[in-house]
């Protein structure tokens, strides 16, 4: 058995593995830790399948800040998690009847297109392969990199106006308020009779 | 396809397939969970992106990674929204059980 093979099923048992842990762990902290090891994992594959540059943009991404945001959230929310596994139990045969019939499905789908061909892969093209993403990325893909790019930016403004907690006690102006101010708010004539000065 | 041969294309969409399972089950099983039920669907997503990465590969065309990128820009988005409801969720009933969301009926 090559390296490559061998690297290959060692990966691909920790990684159905790791998820299986992140499904049925009783702590979601260490349900977060398998799945980030389950990452680590498809990564690893991914850099066997010649994709360097998403394989380091997965552990980027994902373990270093999507991973991080669970984990921030999991510990902040005190959150009663054994009282969300009581019917844990109830629901495992419906869980395992599903998985098993979409497992039944794709395997059909598989047998049927992939396996009986001959799947040799080509030979990889030479040079870098985050040269040829971009290439691809900002030449062929430049508008859906646009919008990809502005669907972060609606994600950063609808998780911050969604959890953005308005203090009432904040001292604020109010502009709209500020224009409709009228001169009689403001301007106040008192009548003064004048005096006559002291003789 | 030798069962533990050298790995082909069917090896690593039999993995996709196999990851996909499990995060479908793992839905199902943690149905009362959300924060679980999103990292199954983060797993979901992972498996899609092995086999978009493995078709890539195999059939010599670049343009599947580049839908990894999307997906993988996509996804981060989602998860951050995602994880903004569910703050908002606990902070307004005080818990984060599906079945207890009730209350959001009509």
């Amino acid at each position: 058995m090559s390296l490559p093979t061998f690297t290959f099923y060692a990966f691909a048992a920790i990684l159905v593995f790791a998820a299986l842990r992140v499904i049925t762990t009783r702590n979601p902290v260490h349900a977060a830790l398998w799945l980030v090891l389950s990452f680590f994992t498809a990564a690893g594959i991914w850099l066997l399948l010649q994709a360097e540059f998403l394989a380091i943009a997965l552990v980027l991404v994902y373990v270093g800040a999507v991973m991080v945001l669970f984990l921030f959230v999991v510990m902040m929310l005190d959150v009663n998690f054994e009282a969300l596994r009581q019917h844990f139990r109830s629901y495992l045969p419906i869980a395992a009847a599903v998985g098993a019939l979409v497992l039944f499905e794709m395997a059909l789908v598989i047998v049927d297109s992939a396996i009986g061909r001959t799947t040799t892969a080509p030979p990889v093209p030479s040079g870098s392969n985050t040269r040829a993403l971009g290439q691809l990325l900002y030449v062929d893909y430049v508008y859906p990199f646009e919008i990809a790019a502005v669907v972060l930016l609606v994600a950063i403004v609808a998780a911050i106006a969604l959890t953005h907690r308005d203090r009432r006690e904040r001292k604020h102006q109010d502009p709209a308020w500020q224009v409709r101010v009228r001169r009689e708010d403001r301007v106040r004539l008192v009548d003064l009779k004048s005096e006559k000065p002291p003789a | 396809m030798a069962l533990l041969g050298a790995p082909t294309l069917a090896h690593y969409l039999v993995l996709g397939a196999i990851l996909f399972a499990i995060s479908m089950a793992g839905i199902f099983l943690n149905r009362r969970n959300v924060i679980i039920m999103l990292m199954a669907i983060e797993l979901m997503l992972l498996a899609v992106n092995l086999n978009f990465i493995a078709f890539s590969r195999y059939l010599g065309d670049m343009a599947g990674q580049v839908f990894v990128f999307f997906i993988l820009t996509v996804a981060a988005a989602e998860s951050a929204i995602g994880l903004a409801i569910l703050v908002l969720l606990f902070r307004n009933t005080g818990s984060i059980d599906v079945e207890a969301q009730g209350r959001l009926r009509g």
